[in-house]
């Protein structure tokens, strides 16, 4: 009973708080194109609103203190500026209250206890949360600069856009995430759908997310990594049941064999690519960068630095740098024939 | 009867003041082997004061390149490094040397002693710290050393392992910035026992503990807090120049070291060391404030025990910097509970400044201008913090641009707005001129226009998920606008910190004459000549008050009866 109402209460003091939220997201969303921001005003996983629901609680808080306090301290100095008629006098010397310091002393500490509890409470709820059986394990590996995603239970291996089902009240399809570093230290963050979870070497981590809805939701690395942070972007696609299980069955096939571009997958095979690439099904098999098996099922390349297209394709294995520099890499010096063999290759890689 | 306590220069004073006629290159070197206390504190602030504008010229650089998505007006690595040399900068050579040379130059004015209790250790940090700095900034001609020029340290000014380690950094920028700092640090320290041994030790007669003006409390408090903290920065420094030069494995991850003990060695140093830079604003706040609303300090012995409360509790929250690496959820929520308890004597400070205006006349010239825009703003910044210690939510907004708004409105808004209060409230002391009120109220308005543009955007762009650290960002995640905004308020900013930094030469020579005591103020600084003779006082002072000046000014109603 209490808690309903004190529920009510937070959603009262906090829907003008939402509104401009709201507001300021649509605001910026309309003003650079169709796709959402990834806001965390906007969730669509169970931590992520959990979060929200906390963070309007401190916010309608914290913004009456501001309220009270920025307005007392406005009001002091506009009520006792200096006026010009003044006769120069010293006003009244005060120089204390032990009343009123007890005041705003014990204020205080009780607006700690509520604020500590509440948000206690929300950390337990998300961190400790017990592991349904259902569960979807990946193991998510940072490297300089690009996400590896590798699902155990069903032998995929992918890399910087992540497949997910949509999970619903009824038929929980959470996913945990095994967090792990290959090199340096970065973080894991899709704003709608849970909080940030740093990778850190030797120091294994977890997170999970249950996505409600289905659709792409957009993150990056949020923990300083070196040259090409900024370009280490994350994608979550969250399917219905039937489109992931389809991907699922996609992703497990070998590498295709096409004989019409054994020219570019020789180039392939014979150059330094196998050091670092894998491709199920042939001699490839690198495990320095992306797994290419199923490279065109993929939107985008070079962790979301460049759309996925024969064209950028092409550059990026010219010269990386072009594309994202400082990228670790490195330009192959092919030809432009053999470079035409080798993008031929990989775009029959679905 | 006060006069016999207290010498007031002009009429007591009989310091002969030496009109030394010296050729230039004998006053620089009557500047470098100084053991004065008011000059080193004047080297600490002009100092401070050329590195402020190097380090802002690097953040307007990151501001041009962020403005636009997808710009090139700097690569990838000459933007990591600006913002690596934009914090180490602003924190190291900017924040603690401006505010241990302002120590240096008041607390043995305000004490009424005649220098320093170690005045040749008080050169020799300076002159560490001085070095530390020009190490720091050699990187850029040395970083590379023989395999080419031009380079500086890009791992960020948390320098998070093991991203600092051989393999990751190559080169030697990393080094020179962690020998630059294990220099300037060994400087704080010497500076910082110096500040401890002069108040417990150099006060003049009748001047108790309780009776110190509170910024040499305040200064007090950050020494001992000093001592304690720049020790694991030192620490965690040594052990990684051990990793990069002798094959140590500290922090070097793939040979089982450990990324996350460094992050605990950096913020149990790197917490405290925001309150080490904010308390001294708080005392320069607490001298300002009295004095421009005409009122003593309201609950001055509350305003101390705050002081050591934040002190002591600021010791125990540093893993609030890493409610994202991983800790158990129990350990989340004593860090929580122990950060947020920082609120509340910072509240009771808050509401001391709020008490103290209450009922006073408030006299708006630039210096309490620049005290009210701080308490505003360290009154939102105190808020946002309470938000980012709600661990869950700082797992939204931990590394985003939220935490640069937070921590820029600390830093800016609540420190570089006291620094600039107190360069303005102290100058005529230091020079005999006033700085310009016109062009002052000029810096103020725009700095305070341009902050608001640049910070309070910031905190939005934060909630819409742009991370910090990042040279550029995809331009569909609706983040465009308001980083242009944001930029279009460094600039502004930047005018105004042109503007002040022309105030301060041309005043030098033009300004209007100041006299001993122009603000009508209460400590004893203000007693003797401006600028102060050598020894600053003709006679030991003997006060009998926290205002001696007050007792004076009104001996029919003198401060000490009334004080506790």
């Amino acid at each position: 009973m209490i808690r309903e109402q004190s529920a009510r209460a937070i959603r009262l003091v906090s829907l003008p708080i939402v509104c401009i939220a709201a507001a300021v997201a649509r605001q910026a969303a309309w003003a650079d194109g169709p796709q959402s921001s990834p806001s965390v005003f906007a969730p669509a996983s169970t931590p992520a609103s959990s979060i929200l629901g906390l963070s309007l609680f401190v916010l309608a808080i914290t913004g009456g203190i501001f309220v009270t306090v920025g307005g007392l301290l406005a009001w002091a100095i506009i009520r006792y500026r200096g006026r010009k008629d003044d006769d120069g006098s010293e006003p009244a010397q005060i120089y204390g209250s032990t009343q009123v310091e007890l005041a705003w002393t014990v204020i205080p500490i009780l607006i700690v206890v509520v604020l500590f509890l509440t948000t206690a409470r929300i950390i337990f709820a998300i961190q400790d949360a017990p592991k349904p059986r259902a569960a979807l394990d990946v193991t998510v590996v940072g490297h300089q600069y690009w996400w590896e995603f590798r699902y155990p239970k069903l032998g995929i291996v992918t890399a910087n856009e992540l497949h997910v089902p949509v999970s619903s009240k009824n038929d929980p399809r959470p996913t945990w995430l095994h967090l792990l570093s290959a090199d340096v230290d970065h973080s894991f963050w899709v704003p709608q759908l849970a909080g940030k979870t740093d990778l850190i070497p030797n120091h294994p981590n977890e997170t999970w997310i249950d996505p409600l809805h289905t659709g792409l939701y957009v993150g990056q690395c949020a923990q300083f990594c070196g040259v090409e942070h900024a370009k280490m972007l994350l994608r979550v696609y969250v399917d219905t049941p039937e489109q992931f299980a389809a991907w699922v069955q996609q992703e497990q096939q070998p590498g295709a064999q096409d004989a019409s571009v054994a020219a570019g997958r020789h180039i392939f095979e014979t150059e330094a690519c196998t050091n670092c690439h894998r491709i199920a099904g042939t001699p490839a098999a690198g495990t320095f960068g992306p797994d290419l098996t199923h490279l065109m099922s993929r939107a985008t390349i070079a962790s979301g630095a460049a759309l996925n297209t024969r064209e950028t394709l092409r550059s990026w294995i010219e010269d990386p740098d072009h594309t994202k520099p400082g990228a670790l890499m490195p330009a192959m010096q092919l030809n432009d024939e053999q470079v035409d063999q080798l993008v031929a290759y990989l775009t029959t890689l679905r | 009867m006060a006069d016999q306590t207290l010498p007031i220069a002009g009429t007591l004073d009989v310091t002969p003041r030496e009109r030394s006629q010296a050729m230039l290159l004998e006053s620089l070197h009557g500047w470098v082997v100084t053991v004065d206390h008011k000059r080193l504190g004047i080297l600490y602030v002009v100092y401070s004061i050329f590195f402020l504008l190097v380090a802002g010229a690097e953040a307007l650089a990151i501001r041009i390149q962020l403005a636009w998505p997808g710009q090139h007006f700097l690569s990838p690595q000459v933007y990591n490094r600006m913002f690596t040399m934009h914090g180490t900068t602003m924190v190291f050579l900017v924040g603690m040397p401006i505010l241990f040379g302002f120590a240096n130059y008041l607390v043995p004015l305000m004490i009424g002693a005649r220098d320093m209790a170690f005045p040749r250790l008080n050169a020799f940090s300076f002159w560490l710290t001085a070095f530390g700095g020009l190490l720091l900034y050699y990187s850029f001609i040395g970083g590379f050393g023989l395999y080419g020029m031009g380079s500086a340290p890009d791992v960020g000014w948390w320098a998070y392992a093991p991203l600092t380690a051989k393999a990751f950094s190559p080169g030697h920028a990393t080094d020179y910035w962690a020998l630059a700092l294990i220099v300037s640090g060994f400087g704080t320290l010497g500076t910082a026992i110096n500040v401890i041994a002069t108040t417990l030790s150099m006060r003049c007669r009748g001047m108790s503990l309780l009776r110190m003006p509170l910024f040499v409390w305040l200064m007090l408090v950050v020494s001992g807090l000093t001592l304690v903290t720049i020790t694991p920065l030192t620490a965690a420094q040594i052990m990684l120049v051990i990793d990069r030069y002798l094959g140590g494995h500290f922090f070097d991850t793939q040979a089982g070291g450990s990324a996350v003990v460094w992050m605990h060695f950096f913020w149990i140093f790197g917490h405290p060391e925001v309150y080490v830079l904010v308390m001294p604003a708080f005392g320069i706040a607490s001298e300002i404030i009295p004095v421009f609303s005409r009122k003593a300090i309201f609950g001055y012995p509350a305003m101390v025990a705050a002081s050591v409360g934040i002190a002591f509790v600021s010791l125990g929250v540093w893993a609030h910097h890493m409610f994202t690496v991983g800790m158990t959820s129990v350990g989340n929520a004593f860090f929580v509970l122990s950060t947020m308890l920082v609120g509340i004597p910072t509240g009771i400070k808050i509401f001391n400044w709020v008490a103290t205006i209450w009922g006073g006349k408030i006299r708006f010239a630039t210096p309490m201008l620049f005290c009210i825009g701080f308490l505003f703003q360290f009154l939102i910044a105190g808020l946002t913090g309470i938000m980012l210690s709600a661990a869950p939510w700082n797992w939204q907004l931990h590394n985003s641009y939220f935490v640069i708004a937070h921590f820029h409105y600390v830093l800016v808004g609540a420190i570089v707005f006291n620094i600039f209060a107190a360069i303005y409230y102290w100058y005529p002391k230091v020079t005999g001129r006033m700085l310009s009120e016109t062009l002052g109220k000029w810096h103020f308005w725009l700095f305070l226009i341009g902050f608001h543009i640049t910070f309070d955007t910031m905190h939005f762009v934060g909630f819409l998920g742009m991370p910090r650290s990042i040279y550029t960002f995809e331009p569909d995640r609706g983040w465009n606008h308001l980083n242009f905004v944001i930029s279009a308020g460094g600039m502004i900013q930047g005018i105004a910190v042109l503007i002040f930094a022309w105030n301060l030469v041309d005043s030098y020579f033009r300004g209007k004459v100041a006299g001993n005591d122009p603000w009508d103020a209460w400590t004893l600084e203000w007693s003797t000549q401006s600028p102060p003779p050598a020894y600053n006082f003709a006679a030991d002072p003997v006060v009998r008050s926290r205002r001696p000046l007050w007792d004076l000014k009104h001996p029919d109603d003198p401060d000490w009866k009334y004080e506790a």
